[in-house]
């Protein structure tokens, strides 16, 4: 095969054909799998019908390395031959793949050489459904993407809007987003540590986490009215005030999950199976993360201290203390360590939002942008013009364009939003972490064992809904 | 309690603040036009043959994560801001990429034509674009030049035409409602 296959030329014709597949290659022997099913191209393929470009992306050698140079596609090493090599499918409709996630594996023996994971069977089109929905209503879209972390996707969302508005929040706003977003992340590590725990076989830490996760959902129900999706952050603002006494629950809330966390911690670090399904599986080196534009605890489990919370600080981060954890060693374990430290780090900043929280308006006092409150509709002509008009039309958003990123649970959650001055995004592209993160999967399975990827898909963190979108 | 692992690492690089004015651009992107966006950040429109080019020569300068990519389709909202010298064109591929050592970021925008909507794939470059250019070629149909794996990512691999794209028929797939019962 040319060296130069994996230039595909025009393929605006959108034609689904594997790019260098009819190169001659593929007479020697089609595989059964990549071409009598319905979805073709999107299944791996084996190795004597892959171009070498995407063999080389599947093996995850495709990094450009400064210290390797650029590798030649011609000399890949491939351990075994490829009549002892065997592919199979692992989900979409498995247990331990968070979701719909599919992943096409090619095996030899038990270690995995090759995968390919398979998305998009949870697609809804989210993106084009936020250009027919208002910017008042666009929160109830992007709040139901990530469903283990919904507010951080509405705060996004929001800080997208506010930014193309011009508008500056009151600091009550701001502060009240900075605790939501923190319980948020202590809820979504949680529920990892309970998933994770289910996926390496400790069942007891899937029911503990749950159980603690719980309370947050509580507080957020008590909060927003719901446990999930909430639209709580919204354009200007929250929707409403915390409610009464949120300070003695949030408190309950931290001393609680502080006082569990060291009973976490000694059911599995200190386990000895835990450890060694952890320990030195799915590793993934800093350059290799950061080629593949991994973020999150991906990319800080390589030792980058790479956390958007400290180093472009959004909210009030910059005004509240906290360490940004890192691992050493990019594997399961140091992802783990990162989860369950990353909630002791968020306990600190939630106490000190509860210590600093200031009063006044949490939500911006512009009538072009907040809707009147209801008792003012009845009173003012004007408030009942204005509430009119944002509900039927939306805000009215200046033209622009810009890119908003935040730290989600699971790594840098972007907003690019487009308007063109009317009441309804012109595009709205939402860079979901979990999407990116999962191309670094075969990456970390590569040499592991068939086994150790339940457990190392576990530690990727993927979100389905925010994956497909 | 006990740390698990070691916790240290190399400092967290304290920086200005998200592209802060005055960032010397990167070099190699002279004649580039460029604007500043509502963050701050530097955006350059390149060229469509010199994508490629501007986008290494911003990886050289240290840009190391390519953080976002994207297209959008310009089909209904022509009269768009664009600095001097730069024809607008139908679609546009947005690629954001993130410098890590000095906390920035500098966007990147490329004009493609309708008529013949391929850009040069960064897949060389940052292997990471690998499935966001996927996403914008199931959704937007913009070829990627150099990409290993051009195919339909989101969508089934059968899908007829490209959801996100101005033009495409929402609604154009009946949903059958089979033996729907009456009213009573």
């Amino acid at each position: 095969m040319s060296a130069t296959s994996g230039d595909t030329g025009g393929l605006g014709a959108a034609a689904p054909t594997r790019p260098g597949a009819g190169s001659g290659v593929r007479a020697t022997g089609a595989s059964r799998l990549a071409f009598e099913t319905s979805e073709g191209a999107q299944e791996l393929a084996a190795r004597q019908v892959t171009p070498p470009t995407e063999l080389r992306r599947e093996l995850g050698a495709v990094l450009r390395l400064p210290e390797g140079g650029v590798l030649d596609t011609g000399d890949l090493d491939v351990e075994a031959p490829d009549d002892e090599t065997m592919i199979i499918n692992m989900g979409p409709q498995h247990p331990s793949t968070h979701g719909v996630l599919r992943l096409m594996m090619e095996l030899d023996g038990e270690t995995v050489l090759r995968t390919k994971p398979v998305i998009g069977y949870l697609h809804t089109g989210m993106e084009k459904t936020g250009e027919e929905l208002t910017y008042t209503q666009g929160a109830t879209n992007v709040t139901r993407m990530d469903y283990l972390s919904p507010l951080n996707n509405e705060l996004v969302y929001a800080l997208a809007v506010e930014k193309l508005l011009g508008i500056e929040l009151p600091p009550r706003a701001v502060w009240i987003r900075m605790l939501l977003s923190e319980l948020q992340r202590m809820s979504s590590h949680l529920m990892w540590l309970a998933t994770n725990g289910m996926d390496v076989g400790s069942t007891t830490m899937m029911i503990f986490g749950f159980r603690e996760r719980e309370m947050i959902l509580a507080f957020f129900e008590k909060t927003t009215g719901l446990r999930m999706n909430h639209n709580f952050i919204r354009p200007g603002g929250t929707a409403a005030d915390l409610p009464d006494g949120w300070e003695d629950d949030v408190a309950l809330i931290c001393d609680t999950v502080e006082a569990r966390l060291p009973e976490y911690d000694e059911l599995l670090t200190g386990q000895p199976i835990f450890r060694a399904r952890m320990e030195g599986v799915g590793t993934i080196t800093a350059q290799e993360a950061l080629a593949l534009s991994a973020t999150g605890p991906i990319l800080r489990s390589t030792g980058i201290a790479w956390d958007l919370r400290r180093t472009m600080p959004y909210l009030a981060y910059d005004q509240v203390d906290f360490d940004v954890i890192v691992g050493t060693y990019g594997d399961n374990f140091d992802r783990y360590a990162i989860r369950l430290n990353e909630v002791i780090e968020s306990i600190r900043i939630v106490r000190q939002v509860l210590d600093k929280m200031p009063t006044g308006d949490y939500r911006v006092q512009d009538k072009k942008v907040t809707p009147p409150p209801r008792a003012r509709i009845d009173e003012s002509m004007e408030a009942l013009i204005h509430h009119f008009k944002l509900f039927t039309e939306g805000i009215r958003v200046p033209e622009g364009e810009v890119y908003v990123a935040i730290e989600s649970p699971r790594g840098e959650l972007g907003c690019y939003l487009v308007s063109d001055g009317t009441g309804k995004p012109y595009r709205m592209h939402i860079r979901a972490p979990s999407f990116v993160n999962l191309q670094s999967l075969p990456v970390m399975l590569r040499g592991g064992l068939v086994a150790d990827a339940v457990a190392t898909i576990s530690s990727v963190d993927p979100v389905m809904g925010e994956v497909d979108r | 309690m006990s740390t698990p692992t070691e916790v240290s690492g190399p400092e967290v690089v304290q920086g200005p603040a998200a592209g802060e004015d005055g960032r010397p651009l990167p070099p190699g992107v002279e004649g580039v036009p460029v604007a500043a966006a509502l963050t701050g950040e530097p955006v350059l429109f390149p060229e469509r043959d010199r994508y490629h080019q501007v986008v290494e020569a911003a990886q050289r300068a240290g840009y190391q994560l390519l953080s976002d990519l994207c297209a959008v389709d310009y089909l209904t909202h022509p009269g768009r801001r664009l600095p001097e010298g730069v024809r607008p064109e139908r679609f546009e591929v947005v690629c954001v990429l993130l410098s890590l050592t000095a906390p920035a970021r500098l966007r990147v925008r490329v004009q493609v034509p309708e008529a013949d909507p391929v850009v040069d794939s960064l897949w060389d470059l940052y292997p990471g674009a690998e499935a966001m250019e996927r996403e914008a070629f199931d959704l937007f149909g913009i070829g990627f030049r150099g990409h290993p794996d051009l195919t339909r990512i989101l969508m089934p691999e059968d899908w007829e035409g490209h959801p996100l794209r101005k033009d495409y028929g929402v609604g154009r797939v009946p949903v059958q409602f089979k033996q729907a019962p009456g009213p009573r």
